[in-house]
């Protein structure tokens, strides 16, 4: 059963090649944008990778990149193949490179769309490496003399002055780790003796934020300490106040920024993956019709070009057999020569 | 003797053709990045205007816009002119306006390079308009519920944290003004009222910056209160502390900012004349060329080039005396209609 039929007359072959020659083109620009959109996620995620706890969200630019690069590739091709494709002469050239060719064009088509796929499908794991990242970054927080985390101090601050966010889930998780250094604490006042003994692990806790929580769009200066406090502060209410620090937490901001970051970037891999699809199409139809005129004196016969020569399912056993013999093939053999074998004996 | 002179023949005169046709276009090309890089620099100062009181001068943003349209056109024409050079009759119907196109593009050469000696000049009117700025904005961080000015206070946090600046010279200009508006002081506090007293105008002054002051790369958690007193902070010295906040003052901070950006346009603006003069003089040397044809009827003779029919001083002397010879031209009128007078 042939797999989409259609009759391909001289004229209409030519302009097949045509619009191919011009679609590969475009094809192969809009697969330098890929690669070059894959280093761009890259970039903007490890810029950030000190508050993510695994790089497993990496594989959505690697895949980006490594699909760019072969689109480049598989266009160039398609490109050279449509050039000689009317040329009777040369076209033969090219007939046992086809077959390979569509199946690892296909495979990485397909990596495409999974490359847009997975980058929604891994915002769990993003979020996951997010929360864990921004905790170890709290904790480590006062470790300024610590090497290897002497500068979270000065990266948090960074992340939550840009992303105008406080704290993992929001500003509370400040108040539940140390983040003041233990060599800025006057360890012979009672304050301080008093918070340290005020819980088990001997922490010095308080309820207040670092400066880089603050909200430049308030209209009083930062409250930083004593927040749930009402009575330290004139005219103050902790409740009912919300321009005084940033309420949004550092990992729903992060997602967020990622988040539309990839969707912007899905929607224009989908353009490329249709693109790109819609060359190899063509050039299956070329290749067809191209095929039936071979051998033929006269060029400018009608001929029919189609997708696939048998059905979907019996073109997949097709390009899976030659896999699998190849991996059962050895089994064969050997069950085969010690039957032969005693038969002979 | 000419300046310059060079010899000419066809192959040699439609290089040169080519050759300035082609420099044109890069000059256009630098013309619109001339217009780009004004419009840029008036937007720059158009987003900090609230902190130079609106007051600042955007007379050079306006100059490079104005030369960079000037240029494209100019270039663009000039290109055209030496497309039409090839055809001998084309070039006929541009001749006649070709010596005072010629002359348009020494004068605007000559403000090209003005305009540039202005980028780096206007530092200086600048550093005044944003001390001036900065001081008033200082004073109005604490009006955040006065119309017109509500949004000072977080302008100016935004900019400590850009710039990585505090104050307008450093941060003690925080302690001479009360940054803290009336709404949030008690009153009734003893510590307000001692505050209060102990100044001539009434304010709450004290020796404490807002939290946009605070340096992220320093160890310890910002100090933004009581900054002069050693004892209120553990482990605390304040004169040998330098990570705590920025040391560095606003003014110099975006002065240095904008300094830099006027130092590349000027530098910019100083190649594209250099690029410009280099095409005057090509186009010079196809209008002489095309104009001393040894016979006029054969495209294909041979012919002479030269930036200046005589020497500079020559030159000069020529045009004194045609400027002298303008003035007595309207003083002989005077003096014909004189002796009609006395005849009659």
């Amino acid at each position: 059963m042939v797999l989409m039929k259609m009759k391909f007359p001289f004229e209409k072959r030519v302009k097949l090649a045509q619009g191919l020659w011009l679609l590969s083109l475009s094809a192969t620009v809009a697969g330098a944008l890929t690669f070059s959109l894959g280093c761009i996620l890259k970039t903007e995620l490890r810029r950030r990778a000190e508050v993510m706890d695994n790089s497993d969200i990496h594989i959505v630019p690697d895949t980006l990149m490594i699909v760019g690069l072969a689109s480049l590739g598989i266009n160039y091709f398609a490109s050279k193949i449509c050039q000689d494709a009317l040329d009777a002469g040369r076209f033969p050239r090219w007939k046992n490179f086809l077959k390979p060719y569509f199946a690892v064009s296909c495979f990485f088509t397909v990596l495409m769309l999974l490359a847009i796929i997975m980058s929604y499908a891994m915002k769990g794991t993003l979020e996951s490496s997010l929360k864990a990242g921004l905790r170890n970054g709290i904790r480590f927080y006062k470790d300024t003399d610590t090497p290897g985390r002497c500068f979270q101090k000065q990266n948090i601050d960074r992340l939550q002055m840009e992303f105008r966010c406080c704290g993992n889930t929001d500003f509370r998780d400040w108040f539940e780790v140390q983040w003041i250094s233990n060599r800025y604490l006057d360890f012979s006042s009672t304050e301080v003796k008093n918070r340290i003994k005020s819980n088990v692990d001997g922490r010095y806790l308080v309820d207040g934020v670092p400066f880089s929580c603050c909200n430049p769009s308030s209209p009083r200066p930062c409250i930083q300490y004593q927040l749930t406090n009402n009575s330290a502060h004139y005219n103050y209410d902790y409740q009912t106040e919300e321009l005084n620090i940033y309420l949004r937490g550092c990992r729903e901001a992060l997602v967020n920024y990622y988040m539309g970051l990839m969707n912007t970037i899905g929607a224009g891999v989908l353009s490329v993956f249709l693109l790109q699809g819609s060359v190899l199409v063509s050039l299956r139809f070329l290749q067809t019709s191209m095929e039936a005129v071979a051998g033929n004196e006269n060029v400018e016969i009608e001929t029919e070009g189609y997708l696939l020569e048998k059905g979907v399912k019996e073109t997949i056993m097709e390009y899976l057999d030659p896999l699998l013999k190849f991996l059962l093939l050895k089994n064969q053999v050997e069950e085969g020569d010690p039957a032969a074998a005693p038969a002979t004996t | 003797m000419a300046l310059m002179p060079v010899k000419f023949d066809l192959k040699k005169r439609v290089k040169l053709a080519q050759t300035v046709w082609f420099m044109y276009w890069f000059a256009v090309m630098a013309g619109v990045l001339v217009f780009s890089m004004g419009l840029f620099f008036k937007i720059e100062l158009r987003k900090r205007s609230e902190l130079m009181d609106n007051n600042e001068s955007h007379f050079l943003p306006n100059l490079l816009i104005f030369m960079g349209l000037i240029a494209c056109g100019i270039n663009a024409l000039g290109g055209k002119i030496c497309y039409d050079s090839l055809d001998p009759i084309k070039f006929m119907k541009w001749k006649p306006i070709l010596k005072n196109f010629l002359v348009m593009c020494v004068v605007f050469n000559g403000l090209l390079l003005v305009t540039a000696v202005l980028c780096f000049l206007m530092r200086i009117p600048l550093q005044f308009t944003l001390a001036e700025g900065l001081r008033n904005g200082m004073k109005f961080y604490k009006d955040t519920d006065t119309p017109g000015r509500c949004y000072m206070k977080r302008t100016l946090d935004l900019m400590q944290m850009e710039f990585r600046c505090c104050g307008n010279d450093n941060f003690r200009d925080w302690f001479e003004i009360q940054w803290v508006s009336n709404r949030y002081l008690d009153f009734s506090a003893k510590e307000v009222k001692d505050r209060i007293g102990s100044n001539v105008d009434g304010q709450y002054l004290m020796d404490g910056v807002p939290f946009s002051c605070c340096n992220p790369s320093s160890p310890r958690p910002c100090i933004q209160g009581q900054m002069t007193n050693n004892s209120a902070h553990y482990s605390y010295d304040h004169y040998t502390e330098e990570l705590n906040v920025w040391r560095r003052g606003c003014r110099e901070a975006m002065l240095s900012y904008y300094g830099g950006m006027m130092n590349t346009i000027g530098a910019l603006v100083v190649l594209v004349t250099l690029l410009e003069v280099a095409v005057t003089i090509g186009l010079q040397y196809v209008n002489t060329s095309l104009s001393t044809l040894a016979n006029p009827d054969d495209p294909e003779s041979e012919s002479e080039g030269w930036i200046l029919e005589k020497t500079v001083g020559e030159t000069f002397t020529d045009i004194m005396d045609k400027m002298k010879a303008m003035g007595k031209g309207s003083k002989v009128e005077e003096g014909a209609e004189a002796p009609v007078a006395t005849v009659s």
